[in-house]
């Protein structure tokens, strides 16, 4: 692998001897609209979301009429209540059930998708790799919508199949199959996405190495699992890393699967759980209390995976 | 994929929930007409609308088509906090404590003259909240009726039910005779059903005494409506798949289903739901709990409310009693929006002559409609139904899902209700 060179060191020196008034002011100015976006398009709804999650709104006697409500400050009180709320943990770990199921299966199948994509002698390569990644364009919705009729036992044509068989029907959208149902969608959607990544840095692996590899007698399948999995193993990462953080926002699949069946409450995930405080309940402040604590355990989780990799490949180098 | 932080999704959307509805406010200054803003998701409301904008040259109305019930609810109240709330909106009969809660709506009480007599005294009531003051005027009403497909119930030799035991009876004994079929399905994915079934029983969920609020959702007569229903889900009588769902719709158009336990608006469901079936389905009052009684819930319903961020009250007042009590504006609300007018002299007039389409072998639907819509139960709704609504779905929705007794569904909606209103700070009498 390459290693990091120390930073050129010659063209900053030049450029700092030519440094006039205009030109220190010039980077800030060029940073500007970003940290002016950064601010206004970020932290300050983040920063927004905070306060809310800190105040609560209190009735007076009946509720009704002008004056009834005042707003104030709650201190921690919307998080005690989001940490201790059962539906919020019951969801979490509903969520943890269904990415057990989605992100080893979607990874693996991309990867094994990219790696024959990728294997030498392969015929139709274009249009596989298209009908592979044509899920993803379909937007969430319509893909839960479009699976969700395939599931219903009345109008599913699979029901009508094993009908006529004569063999038992299961109930894909109640108890255990409905968390394979919702994985199926979302494995049925992000598959292309993450074969498209993984194949790129594929190709990007220099031929020469697997004409080595060829040449001192490896099988296909020995390159594949000796030389490009390695390599292509930060793609790996970051397509597990995307995959968890997509697996903790699940809301659309469940939330379109909602009204077809009794199996998936109102607060199936815990962004349902902060819909339903923020939309139907009308409480921002507990919505923005459950956001936060779902962002800092989404937070946590996605970059403690980040650096407990980052320091195993380190060491890797080191060795 | 979406590789954002929550925190900023989150956030995003209370600002998108904060930006929507801007532009909405009335248009202020001195010249040309007044303009009001009108939110409703009524269909063909624009049309009704244009009748009084070309009688009212100086009061302009536009009509911002909205997405029905909780959604626009929590609109309001959002583009109220912003003050830019519309003049008129839309709004269910169970929403209005709410939304009068949170300060949304205007007293009306002094503009709307005496349009109390044109209602029935079980809606009036349900607008003014118990006070003195009006929050709104009734639109539409929905009187819960029994639909069934007179000639399934011909073929298998059932007898239309008149009380809840005989309904009973009459699940049984078609299952009986074609196992694979139901008379109805208990569907948990519409609180207003089960409500309006609750208040026909004699239920009243919120009511207040002094400066406290009464919560009664786990009480007898709503507990008799549980357990029915419970043990007909429990001995299989009847399915416990959701309504409005493809499989439904399948199921009324199959006639897999055979009966429908609804509202007076039913008609235009099914159309839509089982156009195969059209003229094959008679309407009968709802089975009741004594025999001889002529008692039914409401299920829907909605009414025209003028907000307090309107700079034109009067006007906007001026045009909701228009809207719900001139018999042309009736004629017009029946023809384009299909609605079942709460005013009780456009329940038997012209207007609603002709039976609908869908029922066209029950010529006299409206008569019986409108003498069913006298024994209305008045409902008693409070400030936080949408939270009783939506514990109602995930408790039932669960029990009917494992055939599980309906009393304690029934208790954790109850102690969901409570236990809400107590963390807003409502005091609630025991």
């Amino acid at each position: 692998m390459t290693r990091r060179t120390p930073a050129a060191s010659a063209p900053r020196a030049t450029r700092a001897a030519r440094k006039g008034h205009g030109e220190r002011r010039a980077p800030h100015l060029f940073l500007l609209p970003a940290v002016a976006l950064f601010l206004l398009f970020f932290a300050l709804p983040i920063g927004y979301a905070l306060y809310l999650s800190l105040r609560s709104v209190r009735v007076q006697g009946l509720g009704l009429g002008s004056g009834a409500r005042r707003e104030v400050w709650a201190g921690l009180s919307n998080y005690a209540d989001a940490l201790t709320d059962p539906e919020l943990a019951s969801g979490a770990l509903r969520v943890l059930g269904y990415g057990l199921i989605v992100v080893p299966v979607m990874l693996g199948l991309a990867l094994v998708f990219a790696l024959m994509l990728d294997a030498d002698r392969v015929r139709g390569r274009s249009v596989a790799r298209l009908g592979i990644f044509l899920p993803y364009a379909v937007p969430g919705v319509i893909a839960a919508l479009l699976w969700g009729f395939l599931y219903l036992p009345d109008v599913s044509p699979f029901h009508f199949v094993l009908a006529e068989a004569g063999l038992p029907r299961p109930d894909l959208l109640d108890g255990g199959p409905l968390y394979g149902a919702l994985a199926n969608i979302a494995v049925w959607g992000g598959t292309g996405f993450n074969m498209i990544v993984i194949y790129t840095s594929l190709r990007a692996i220099p031929p020469e190495i697997h004409e080595a590899a060829r040449l001192d007698g490896c099988s296909q399948v020995q390159i594949a699992l000796r030389i490009k999995i390695p390599m292509v193993a930060p793609s790996l990462v970051l397509t597990f890393f995307f995959s968890v953080i997509a697996t903790l926002q699940v809301f659309s699949e469940p939330t379109t699967l909602k009204p077809l069946t009794n199996g998936v409450s109102t607060t199936w995930s815990p962004l349902m759980k902060v819909y339903q405080d923020a939309f139907v309940k009308g409480d921002v402040h507990a919505a923005a209390a459950g956001a936060v604590v779902i962002a800092v355990v989404t937070l946590v989780l996605s970059f403690g995976f980040l650096k407990a990799v980052g320091s195993r490949t380190r060491q890797g180098e080191s060795r | 994929m979406n590789n954002r932080t929550v925190a900023t999704c989150a956030a995003a959307v209370l600002a998108t929930a904060a930006l929507t509805g801007c532009g909405s406010s009335g248009g202020s200054g001195s010249s040309g007409p007044v303009e009001l803003t009108y939110w409703s998701w009524a269909p063909g409301m624009d049309k009704v609308v244009a009748l009084w904008n070309e009688e009212h040259p100086d009061v302009k109305v536009t009509v911002k088509k909205q997405a029905s019930g909780d959604d626009l609810v929590t609109k309001t109240i959002t583009a109220a906090k912003a003050g830019e709330a519309p003049d008129l909106v839309q709004a269910e009969y169970q929403a209005l404590p709410t939304l009068v809660g949170n300060d949304v709506l205007a007293d009306i009480s002094g503009e709307v003259g005496d349009a109390e007599r044109e209602f029935a005294p079980g809606v009036w009531q349900q607008v003014t909240l118990g006070t003195d003051a009006v929050y709104a005027l009734p639109q539409d009403s929905g009187p819960m009726m029994f639909f069934y497909r007179e000639d399934l119930f011909e073929e298998y030799g059932l007898t239309v039910p008149t009380t809840w035991e005989e309904f009973a009876e009459t699940a049984r004994a078609l299952k009986e005779k074609a196992p694979e079929k139901a008379l109805t399905t208990f569907s948990s994915n519409d609180a207003g059903l089960f409500a309006g079934l609750a208040q026909q029983a004699g239920a009243r969920w919120w009511t207040t005494e002094g400066q406290k609020w009464k919560v009664a959702i786990d009480d007898a007569a709503t507990r008799k409506v549980a357990d029915f229903w419970g043990s007909l889900v429990k001995e299989g009588a009847i399915d416990n798949q959701p309504m409005y769902t493809p499989a439904w719709n399948k199921a009324l158009n199959t006639g897999k289903q055979i009966a429908w336990v609804s509202a007076v608006w039913a008609p235009g469901t099914l159309t839509t739901a089982a156009p195969d079936t059209q003229g094959k389905w008679a309407m009968a009052p709802l089975p009741q709990w004594e025999k001889g009684a002529n008692v039914t819930g409401s299920w829907g319903g909605s009414t025209t409310a003028v907000t307090n961020d309107s700079e034109h009250k009067e006007a906007a007042a001026e045009f909701a009693t228009w809207l719900n009590t001139d018999p042309e504006a009736l004629a017009a609300l029946v023809r384009e929006s299909g609605v079942y007018p709460a005013a009780q002299a456009a329940q038997t007039g012209d207007a609603l002559k002709e039976a609908p389409e869908f029922f066209s072998g029950q010529t006299d639907f409206h008569e019986r409609a409108a003498k069913i819509a006298e024994g209305t139960a008045p409902a008693a709704w409070g400030p936080n139904v949408n939270v009783a609504y939506s514990s109602f779905k995930d408790a039932f929705g669960a029990a009917a899902k494992k055939r599980s007794d309906f009393g304690a569904a029934l208790r954790t909606v109850h102690e969901t209700t409570v236990a809400d209103l107590e963390k807003q700070g409502f005091e609630v009498a025991k």
